[in-house]
């Protein structure tokens, strides 16, 4: 009887040593409850394998009226290497939380989670996506904004002045899954290197296939694949927590 | 309890059959032992579950057929690489195995090398020769490099490649970084090709700073160089009020006074005939091109390779900021800011216009009284302890030599010769961001001073500095790909002089010397026509509608433009082919009408380039519409032809036009003589 208690003790160690319990911090102190969670900003951002992203994340916890609630405690998890900082707070005067984010170390899609209870102790749930780049999506991502971004983003930066207003024909911001989906990677291959004429479309595409070497062009078609919403189903792993 | 071990004994040795019988079956669970050892060895189990999942996917004949069991092993003699990951790591080369969740049998991310010829831990560390999980990924006590994390792995790349490279971001911008915010006026880094880093955030000199501000700015600016301006690089001694009192003191009292001596300000500068003057001449003049200033909105506008001049009124005096105008020079031969040709009258529009930018509060809490000359003297201590003369010539002090450790090898470094502190992660990439991050930690007598990094800033820094490893250096040098160093070129003569006057350099590049904020001029002779160039330098037009940097207007003399236009156009001539090689007078109408098809239609050349403001917006490229007043007609020829090979690195795309359409287009371009120097740009 005793070694099997010791077993099972000694199971259970090793169980909570390896379930990554770093994520959930000792529960803090709720002063209000809220209905809902939403997302303020910083879902489905871009950003690299294993690091930091570029923006925090930020959600609001709202009352059944949709108004911010002050103090009510936020949870943040996601899938084995994701990284919240911090990982749970109480919101702020207007409702909201923010937390930066590292990604976990292999590139994919990152299913996040924002967590709060409501009065009843329910848990209310919200999840985000984010994208973290590979080594040739970062290639491609490079290559994209050097070479097409400006004809491809409609936004403006202080930088960088988009050029799509001046096009008669608009291409598609490279995040438009519904219809870069559909196109297949020859198809993709072909009008980025041959133009827009390759796959009888607009000469306002240019063919960049005599400028760019094929392992830039099929990084080019890797990032296009990585950052399509909603996603491309083969466009690489998905990691949400077990 | 005796009697108990004593029966035992019997039972298994109490007469010879009984001892043999035992021995034996001791001997043979002995031998057993190794065997069994193997066979149940961790790497084992791992080619178990690897054929496991194989089996069951569809392509299981391929992959059974591209295994093989026991250890497995890339061996690179010249590189040191004895590398065993791939025995548990069994999918690295399966591309069907790209979607699988366990990291040990995915198939490698694509990268640019083969694992054959560089193995792994040349980029992810860890020890190769290991056979079980935890010693090759982790630190152990015989061998002190685990894994690098995901986030420095660029810091892998690094180490043979010293050029910046398009799938390193990080890598680059840790390194530029470092470079910017001049790092090595303390640090050495010896890169492994021989060549230093060398800084390029240019501190000023600090002998003749009575001249240029006064005892109180300085006091508040060492106090916190960020709260004058937010993109000062400057870093945080935090300095106690007593010791910045004395260090302010013996920094005003070392400076002595420029010769010849700053004039006074002659009128009242500060409250102009027409209050809108200064700002038009500093918008005319493309200051905003190099300095940042808050507009009204409390939007920061402006580049940032001078200093931001929000506040400029309270730091710099009346009588300097005149001098500075005029002829930087004179304060300061090294400075990066051009020249310009300034009349009296400009010099005092812009005096008042720079005066007027205050920001009273940043000074307004400092009140220091008179120095004493013990102050000075325990001022001149701290900024020898403190290092102030590794970035800044100051009077009284040498540049001191090697002031901190040199971090050539910084990636390699054992860490048994770090020290660490509590809340720093015991690693070796903990430690170096820990430093970056927060120097002082490691000790308040410290000298290492605060930046004011991001925290994505202090990762890129860290990826930069753990790529200064001992292979970086030891390696064969064919391994390497040396960064692009500057060249040495300078143009002689009296266009040369010119030319560093005007500091054209801080922009252009020529020959492999220069900046790379404006184009590239090596070949500007064959690509213009004089006449043209001229008229830019005399009055420069904007040729790219959405760049917000802009060639300023130098107020050139016309002497000074003819000597600099005559030595551009003899000197800075491409040897591949002429440029009068193609006459205009050899195109006619028919082919300039098929050039506007090509154009319009099959290239569709009006997405990025203006030729007809009437019709066309495209705004990526320069504007086309004087092409025929600006450029030669050979140049234009070969550009369409193939334009990486007359400037490296265009996003112009290479259209693999015929020699016909390229003709067809170069006449239909030439016919363009719209607008010019005014104009045409109304828009
Ligand atoms: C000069 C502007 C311009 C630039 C630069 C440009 N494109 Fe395009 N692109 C277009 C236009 C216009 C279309 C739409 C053509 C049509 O639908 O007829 C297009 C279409 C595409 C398409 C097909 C999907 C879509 O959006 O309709 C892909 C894929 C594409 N471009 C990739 C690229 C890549 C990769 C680059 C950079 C290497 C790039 N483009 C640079 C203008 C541009």
């Amino acid at each position: 009887m005793k070694p099997l208690l010791i077993a099972v003790y000694a199971a259970t160690l090793l169980m909570a040593g390896c379930s990554r319990k770093s994520n959930q911090p000792a529960p803090l102190q709720s002063t209000a409850t809220g209905t809902a969670i939403v997302e303020s900003s910083g879902g489905k951002q871009i950003g690299y394998a294993g690091m930091l992203l570029d923006q925090p994340v930020v959600v609001q916890v709202n009352d059944a009226s949709g108004n911010g609630v002050a103090g009510t405690a936020v949870y943040f998890s996601g899938p084995a290497g994701v990284s919240f900082a911090p990982a749970a707070a109480l919101t702020d005067s207007s409702g909201q939380v923010t937390s930066t984010v590292e990604l976990g170390q292999q590139a994919g899609r990152y299913k996040i989670v924002a967590s709060t209870r409501d009065k009843s102790g329910k848990a209310i749930d919200l999840s985000l996506d984010e994208i973290a780049l590979g080594y040739q999506q970062t290639v491609g991502a490079q290559l994209n904004t050097q070479y097409c971004v400006r004809c491809h983003d409609p936004e403006s930066t202080p930088q960088r002045v988009s050029n799509m207003d001046n096009l008669s024909v608009k291409p598609h911001p490279f995040t438009e899954g519904d219809t870069l989906n559909k196109m297949s990677d020859a198809d993709l291959v072909a009008i980025i290197s041959h133009g827009g004429p390759a796959l009888n479309k607009s000469p306002q595409m240019p063919p960049w296939g005599y400028t760019l070497s094929k392992s830039d062009i099929a990084a080019l078609v890797s990032y296009i694949r990585a950052v399509a919403d909603p996603p491309y189903q083969a466009g690489g792993l998905v990691y949400a927590q077990k | 309890m005796k009697n108990n071990l004593h029966a035992l004994w019997q039972l298994f040795f109490g007469d010879s059959a009984r001892a043999f019988g035992s021995a034996s079956v001791i001997l043979l669970v002995l031998l057993a032992v190794a065997p069994a050892k193997n066979h149940f060895s961790q790497w084992r189990h791992y080619q178990k579950q690897y054929l496991h999942l194989i089996r069951g996917r569809a392509d299981a004949v391929t992959l059974e057929r591209h295994f093989q069991g026991g250890i497995q092993q890339i061996w690179i003699p010249e590189q040191q690489v004895t590398d065993r990951c791939t025995t548990c790591h069994l999918g690295m080369k399966e591309a069907s195995l790209a979607d699988v969740s366990s990291v040990a049998f995915r198939e490698h991310p694509v990268i640019p090398h083969k694992l054959t010829e560089f193995g792994c831990t040349t980029c992810h560390r860890g020890q190769g020769a290991a056979t079980t999980v935890e010693e090759a990924h982790s630190a152990t006590e015989q061998w002190e490099q685990p894994l690098l994390p995901a986030k420095y792995i660029e810091a892998g790349c690094g180490q043979c490649h010293l050029e910046n490279q398009t799938g390193t971001p990080f890598l680059n911008q840790g390194r530029q970084l470092i470079v910017s915010y001049g790092c090595t006026h303390c640090h050495t880094i010896k890169q492994g090709d021989g060549t230093y880093v060398t800084p390029d955030d240019d501190p000023p000199s600090l002998k003749h700073i009575a001249d240029k501000t006064t005892r109180e700015w300085v006091y508040a600016w060492i106090k916190d160089p960020q709260a004058y301006a937010g993109t000062a690089t400057m870093p945080n001694y935090h300095l106690s009020d007593d010791d910045a009192r004395d260090v302010s003191a013996f920094i005003l009292a070392q400076s002595t006074p420029l010769e010849p001596p700053l004039q006074p300000v002659k009128a009242d500068t500060k409250t102009p005939a027409d209050p809108a003057a200064g700002t038009s001449l500093y918008g005319q003049s493309f200051c905003a091109s190099c300095h940042a200033m808050q507009n009204a909105a409390g939007m920061m506008v402006g580049g940032n390779v001078g200093p931001e001049l929000t506040g400029i009124g309270t730091k710099a005096k009346p009588e300097w900021l005149q001098d500075w105008v005029a002829n930087p020079n004179h304060y300061d031969p090294g400075t990066m800011m051009p020249h310009y040709r300034f009349d009296a009258a400009q010099v005092a529009t812009l005096t008042g216009f720079l005066e007027s930018k205050v920001e009273p509060d940043f000074v307004a809490n400092v009140h220091l009284d008179a120095a004493t000359p013990e102050q000075v003297e325990h001022g001149k201590r701290l900024a020898v302890e403190n290092g102030c003369a590794s970035c800044h010539e100051i009077n009284g002090i040498k540049k001191p030599e090697n002031f901190a450790p040199e971090l050539s090898r910084i990636g390699s470094k054992p860490l048994n010769q770090l020290i660490f502190v509590e809340g720093v992660e015991h690693s070796l990439p903990g430690y170096v961001a820990g430093k970056v991050r927060n120097p002082r930690a490691f000790g308040p007598s410290l000298k290492m001073p605060q930046f004011k990094f991001t925290p994505q800033q202090i990762d890129a820094i860290t990826t930069a500095l753990l790529a200064l490893t001992d292979r970086a250096q030891s390696q064969p040098p064919t391994m390497r790909i040396a960064s692009v160093q500057q060249s040495k070129y300078q143009p002689a003569g009296n266009a040369g002089q010119l030319m560093g006057d005007l500091r054209c350099f801080t922009c252009h590049m020529i020959n492999g010397h220069g900046g790379d904020m404006a184009p590239d001029l090596t070949w500007e002779g064959t690509a213009v026509q004089r006449e043209w160039l001229t008229q830019f330098l005399k009055n420069p037009e904007t040729l790219r509608p959405a760049l917000i940097r802009r060639m300023p207007k130098f107020n050139l003399r016309d002497a000074e433009i003819n000597t600099l236009a005559d030595y551009m156009m003899t000197v800075y001539q491409t040897p591949e082919f002429d440029r009068d090689s193609l006459p205009v007078s050899q195109f006619n109408p028919a082919q300039v009408e098929q050039g506007r098809q090509l154009f319009y239609s099959k290239f569709a050349c009006q997405s990025c380039h203006i030729a007809d403001y009437k019709n066309d917006k495209g705004y990526i490229g320069p504007a086309l519409a004087a092409t025929g007043k600006r450029f030669n007609a050979a140049w234009v020829y070969y550009w369409l032809k193939d334009p990486q090979a007359l400037r490296p690195g265009t996003i112009e795309p290479n259209q693999h036009m015929t020699d016909d359409e390229a003709r067809a287009l170069t006449a239909f371009l030439m016919s363009l003589k719209s607008g010019g120097a005014q104009g045409a740009m109304k828009k």
